[in-house]
């Protein structure tokens, strides 16, 4: 029989947590620490709103870029929140999570050898979505000394002529870092100078540990470059209803609904009426989960620090990202280790590019007991080392 | 810093104060003085545990009474609370707008002990004009806890 598979998708790497999953699913008593997304339940108005959704049969498909109040309440929402403003009819897009977002922003953009920045460690998605349009990726590993935030010098060092984009991952997964004004501000003139867009993934922007998220497209002349990328997921504990968008000068939006015209039609309609009341009065549980979240934050850091684990202070996201070189394993070898021996699950950092090697990320998303409970084996882990 | 540390011990008191000073960002000194203040100035009243009998052995039951009255010249409702609050078989007695006065939460062994109770001490009393016992019959929810619909997350272990 003939080989039924593309040579591309074959020689695409499947994502290194997966690995990690199947082993963890195998045993019934591990604890994990390797979850992406919130231990809340999605707030039970939305959940209710869902729920008449569907008793009022709203149980077709809504127009391909999504329910039109929708759009309007996400642009008023990052006028209101990030200030950036974007036309709910021409520039908005209700996608299937932000992964759809990335996906189709990328298929929207590039050509086959159009070079994309992306740097790293980051979420496992952009590597492959940039492969799967023959688009070139150039990786730039960011560094614990810097917060593993991006610097200019560093996006400049990676330009090239064929550069078209630059992914800019922030608040990071799973680093946890993030970028403040002025670190945007010195990467958006390094952008404009070299006439680049920018694909923003800011799906953890409500979870801000320091101040509000700054998002680039707020900056003065970065609109018409940027693509955001945000969804309902992280802040409002709406996983499994995958519901993201995408805010994109027209132009793009265009191309991007096309595919999504095509591949997806339009995202669930359920999903789509329980985010508008989401959105709308949705305020205070983010406000909740955000000092949640904190809490578990400080409290993992002060930990660490009397174990002696070193750790920079992350800002966002719900994720730190310790430093474990000086056991002298690798990340995989600790992690596995780890899970042998005191049943406790956490990701190898090298899940999200080589340059995490060294480093594991942990997720808070969990109730402080269960992080007591978790960090304690850790600690019993290390002290046998 | 109060409210902070109020909201995190009437979710759990069984953080320790390490624990808060951690999470607030503040000396686990500090925390141990005000929670000490707090105490003393009966801002914390005390702290207890939510049970679900149902799950022992134990007979009990709950019975909400409504309670009218006719308040006192000059006292208001404030004494007959007062006398109520005395008997230890009261849990809880709050005042209440609308079609009752008191709502009394008395505990007991068996619903005889309760009525028995209502019918010897609480209705016999000069202000009081009228009863109503309500016996409860299931707990759903407690203290913001739910005690019978509690479901297992069904998060997968490790996600990107």
């Amino acid at each position: 029989m003939r080989n039924p598979l593309s040579k591309t998708i074959v020689q695409i790497k499947p994502s290194g947590i997966r690995k990690f999953f199947d082993i963890v699913s195998e045993m019934p008593d591990a604890i994990s620490l390797g979850v992406g997304e919130p231990d809340f339940d999605t707030p039970w108005h939305v959940r209710d709103e869902g729920i008449y959704a569907l008793e009022k049969g709203r149980t077709f498909y809504t127009s391909n870029s999504g329910l039109k109040e929708l759009r309007e309440e996400i642009c008023k929402y990052y006028s209101r929140k990030f200030q950036a403003d974007y036309d709910p009819i021409h520039e908005c897009l209700i996608t299937v999570g932000g992964s759809e977002g990335i996906d189709i922003a990328l298929r929207a953009m590039l050509d086959p050898g159009d070079e994309v920045i992306i740097p790293e460690p980051c979420y496992v998605s952009y590597l492959p979505c940039v492969e799967l349009t023959y688009g070139v990726p150039v990786h730039i590993p960011l560094k614990a000394e810097n917060e593993f935030r991006l610097t200019a010098e560093e996006l400049e060092a990676a330009i090239t002529d064929k550069t078209k984009l630059v992914i800019l991952p922030f608040p990071n997964n799973p680093t946890g870092a993030i970028m403040e004004r002025e670190d945007l501000e010195k990467v958006a003139k390094v952008i404009m100078d070299h006439d680049l867009y920018v694909l923003s993934d800011e799906i953890y922007a409500e979870l801000s540990y320091k101040d509000k998220h700054v998002s680039i497209a707020s900056l003065p002349g970065m609109r018409d470059r940027t693509i955001v990328i945000n969804g309902f997921s992280k802040a409002y504990a709406m996983t499994g209803w995958r519901l993201g968008y995408a805010l994109a000068p027209q132009i793009i939006c265009e191309q991007m609904t096309k595919i999504h015209q095509f591949a997806i039609m339009c995202a669930p309609t359920n999903s789509q009426y329980a985010a508008i009341d989401a959105i709308k009065n949705g305020d205070k549980d983010i406000e909740m989960m955000v000092q949640a979240y904190d809490q578990r934050r400080r409290f993992l850091l002060q930990t660490f620090k009397e174990m002696g684990l070193p750790c920079f202070e992350p800002y966002g996201a719900f994720y730190v990202f310790p430093c474990i070189k000086q056991f002298g394993m690798t990340s995989d070898e600790f992690a596995l280790e780890l899970l042998k021996k005191e049943k406790v699950a956490v990701v190898p950092g090298t899940a999200f590019g080589d340059c995490g090697e060294g480093y594991l990320r942990i997720s808070y998303a969990y109730s402080i007991e269960e992080l007591k409970e978790a960090i304690g084996r850790i600690r019993h882990f290390i002290d046998t080392l | 810093m109060r409210t902070k540390i109020l909201n995190l011990i009437e979710e759990d008191c069984k953080l320790t104060a390490k624990d808060i000073a951690a999470m607030l960002g503040e000396t686990e000194e500090a925390v141990a003085a005000e929670i000490a203040a707090m105490e003393k100035e009966r801002v914390i009243c005390g702290y207890t545990t939510i049970v679900d009998w149902d799950k022992t052995d134990e007979e009990y039951v709950t019975a909400i009474i409504e309670l009218r009255v006719t308040p006192q010249r000059g006292e208001g409702f404030d004494k007959i609370a007062n006398r109520i609050v005395n008997y230890p078989e009261v849990d809880t007695v709050y005042l209440m707008s609308g079609g009752y006065d008191f709502a009394v939460i008395v505990k007991g062994k068996t619903m005889k002990e309760v009525a028995l109770f209502v019918a010897n001490k609480l209705a016999p009393m000069e202000a009081v004009v009228g009863t109503a016992t309500h016996f409860v019959l299931k707990k759903y929810k407690e203290h913001g806890v739910g005690i019978t619909n509690v479901t297992k997350s069904e998060r997968l272990a490790v996600m990107p």
